[in-house]
């Protein structure tokens, strides 16, 4: 390393490895990876979420949870926002993931026809 | 594309070590691949989290979960249950309770003992691998002094460090900008700098866990000082008893060569700097910075006497500095933040953090580290969470055996050097002890002194003889041979020793004694006048008897005495102890599940 140019690079580099450890990020991204979220696909939902919030820099942390009781409609994938406030997306596939981390973490929209409400109210409940 | 999207950092500090977090370590690796997670799992060994007392601990990232006690077998469960299946195991979770809900809270920046603290020495310490360069670069390691190298001048940097108020934290509290401005300002090109890592005093294990958890942090610092005061080669010199500290220093020494951190033309700058590690076998003397001088030169680690100053002739003859790891650890910060921020944190005169080693008689055994101006109750009891199993609190002993022992009236004091100096005791390098009502402060200075005797160099004789007489006198009144001639004489004898002795250990040994004899005297009367000790430790002064009336009969007391000095009949006769054979052991009193034995 021969410059100060060398070493932000590799800082970038470097951050990649451990800026999970840092607490505070804009959304909380958790999936239901109980053995109804796996058996359903949670897995491959999962690993979407993990790949493209790497490459894309979104600023969420993707983490798992247990089953929270609609096994139904698994793959769940929640998004917590940091004053609280929470998305349910129901029967999520891995492509359906990207496009989450596109609108809802890139932009901030939420995607209604994904939540458990909207998933709700088209099987007439 | 396979992905980490979880990290396991594992502590792997000494105290954690001791509690076999390698083999943890190793199970994590193990379960991970049963459960085919290798590839999204990244198992991490990390420095001192500081909370020793719930250690082993494991830290779950991004999740943020941390468990507390983790054994070995409990890995697969944390495996199989939190990583795979995404459920926290709630039982092992590190937790606190609310004081007034007493609801529980499990935010780890909200857990008391982290909430009042504000780190920045251990600002890595349980965060970072502390043998992998690049994590510590990921944290802003070494921009510092990249930035130090390429554009301030030596004197720009010793003015940012005075500016900051930065003093030195191995006890004294010298002013470690005016410290290199010394240095600098000696003609020659041959200069040294030193990192002290001979960390002695009895409970201390701040420079151990900074040097464990954060290595690269104490290079980057010492390179910056060196550029500072015009030095192109360092020495760390530290003890051997420190193997984890010695090895991961070593290797970071290591990387950060291989890396152009260190060696010729550091950030193309033209600057030269080398850095070489000299281990010391342990002495306490040689803390002392002539004494470590000496040591480093291959001489008996003896000191002698300043001037001259080190900075005009130190290691080799050469001007030469030496700084504290923690001092050190602090240099980088104050660069990358600018002397403002430091300065705005602490008090009037003592600027920024101190590391704490909280031990004794404390329910949360750790490190901690806390703004200068913090008082003691604040980290007794709201960091520390008081003395355990409901005992009286009754001192605090800081800065080991130069320091002394604090009481009830001092606890609101805000710590910094001059007020601790003020308040009968000093700031020390970090140790601070809690003691109980169950401690008898007669004892704590004769054991401070045992150990001074034992670590007396020998070189001059206040120190060499006037210590083996002060402690001489010290187990006299502990065995209730004491009258009041001779603890006059005592008095005498530690201004004596003060006003005479070579060095700093000499000077400051008699402290453990003035101090306790200050806030404690009754105690020192009570043993001489009452040939008693109110603590009931002092064994010589000690009876054991059984009250009749409570006594059942059952003879366990006389089962358990290893000496048969109890006798009675039982079912019929209360037992009696014979003084003339009790070797107070106190097994009858342990054996008694009536609390009938009553030691005096």
């Amino acid at each position: 390393m021969k410059s100060l140019e060398d070493l932000k690079k590799m800082r970038e580099e470097a951050l990649k490895k451990v800026e999970m450890r840092e607490g505070d990020k804009e959304y909380r991204v958790v999936v239901g990876m109980a053995t109804c979220g796996i058996a359903a696909g949670a897995r491959p939902v999962l690993n979407r979420l993990v790949e493209e919030t790497a490459e894309k820099n979104y600023n969420c942390a993707v983490t798992q949870t247990g089953c929270i009781g609609m096994c139904v409609y698994e793959p769940i994938v929640e998004v917590y926002g940091k004053d609280g406030e929470h998305t349910t997306y129901v029967k999520v596939t891995p492509d359906m993931a990207t496009e989450i981390l596109e609108k809802h973490i890139g932009q901030g929209e939420i995607i209604e026809e994904y939540t458990v409400e909207a998933a709700r109210s088209g099987q007439g409940e | 594309m396979s992905m980490i999207r979880t990290n396991v950092l594992t502590c792997a500090g000494t105290g954690c070590s001791a509690s076999q977090s390698g083999e943890i370590f190793e199970n994590f690796n193990k379960y991970l691949k049963e459960h085919g997670l290798e590839n999204e799992v990244k198992v991490v060994k990390t420095g001192c989290f500081g909370l020793c007392q719930k250690g082993p601990i494991v830290a779950i990232y991004p999740d943020k979960v941390f468990y507390s006690h983790v054994k070995p077998e409990d890995v697969e469960r944390i495996v199989s249950e939190h990583l795979y299946k995404g459920r926290v195991v709630t039982d092992l979770e590190l937790s606190d309770e609310d004081m007034v809900t007493h609801e529980k809270i499990l935010d780890i920046d909200k857990i008391k003992f982290y909430e009042k603290q504000q780190r920045i020495a251990l600002r890595n310490c349980g965060k970072i691998n502390p043998e992998d360069i690049t994590e510590y670069i990921a944290m802003r390691g070494y921009e510092a002094v990249g930035n130090v190298l390429t554009t301030m001048t030596p004197q720009d940097v010793i003015d940012v460090i005075k500016a900051s108020g930065l003093r030195g934290r191995g006890g004294a509290g010298f002013p470690s900008g005016l410290k290199w401005q010394f240095e600098k300002d000696q003609p020659g090109d041959e200069k040294y700098v030193i990192c002290n890592a001979d960390e002695g005093d009895p409970g201390a294990f701040m420079d151990r866990s900074i040097l464990e958890g954060d290595p690269h942090a104490i290079i980057e610092g010492m390179t910056i000082m060196a550029y500072a005061v015009g030095a192109h080669k360092g020495y760390v010199y530290i003890r051997a008893e420190y193997p984890i500290a010695v090895h991961r220093l070593q290797v970071a020494i290591d990387q950060a060569k291989e890396y152009g951190l260190l060696g010729n033309d550091i950030f193309g700058s033209g600057f030269d700097f080398d850095l070489e590690l000299r281990l010391g076998a342990g002495a306490f003397v040689c803390g002392e910075e002539t004494a470590l001088i000496a040591s480093i030169e291959g001489k008996r680690g003896m000191p002698n006497p300043k001037p001259p100053f080190p900075a005009v002739s130190g290691v080799w003859g050469k001007p030469t500095s030496i700084n504290n790891v923690e001092t050190l650890a602090n240099v980088a910060q104050i660069l990358l933040n600018g002397a403002d921020w430091y300065a705005g944190i602490g008090t009037e005169k003592s600027k920024g953090t101190k590391v704490f080693a909280l031990g004794g008689k404390i329910k949360n055994t750790g490190l901690v580290e806390i703004p200068m101006g913090t008082t003691l109750r604040e980290i007794i009891y709201e960091i520390g969470g008081g003395c355990p199993n409901n005992k009286a609190f009754k001192a605090v002993q800081t800065g080991g055996p130069s320091g002394g022992c604090l009481t009830e009236h001092e606890l609101d004091t805000p710590i910094d050097y001059e007020n601790l100096v003020e308040a009968g005791s000093m700031m020390g390098s970090g140790g601070m002890i809690v003691l109980d009502e169950d401690n008898c402060m007669v004892d704590v200075a004769r054991f401070y002194m045992e150990f001074i005797v034992d670590e007396s160099c020998g070189k001059c004789t206040p120190c060499r003889v006037g210590t083996k007489r002060l402690l001489e006198m010290l187990t006299k009144i502990t065995k209730g041979q004491g009258t009041m001639e001779l603890l006059e004489d005592m008095e005498k004898l530690c201004h004596e020793i003060q006003d005479t002795a070579l060095c700093g250990l000499g000077q400051t040994a008699p402290n453990p004694i003035l101090s306790t004899l200050k806030n404690f005297r009754e105690e020192y009367l009570m043993h001489i006048y009452e040939r008693r000790c109110p603590a009931a430790v002092c064994k010589d002064l000690l009876t054991y008897t059984i009250d009749k009336e409570a006594c059942k009969k059952c003879s366990a007391c006389a089962r358990q005495c290893p000496v048969d000095a109890i006798t009675g009949v039982p079912g019929k006769e209360p037992f009696v102890i014979d003084h003339n054979k009790c070797i107070k052991c106190g097994g009858c009193m342990t054996a008694c599940r009536f609390n009938a034995v009553i030691r005096r």
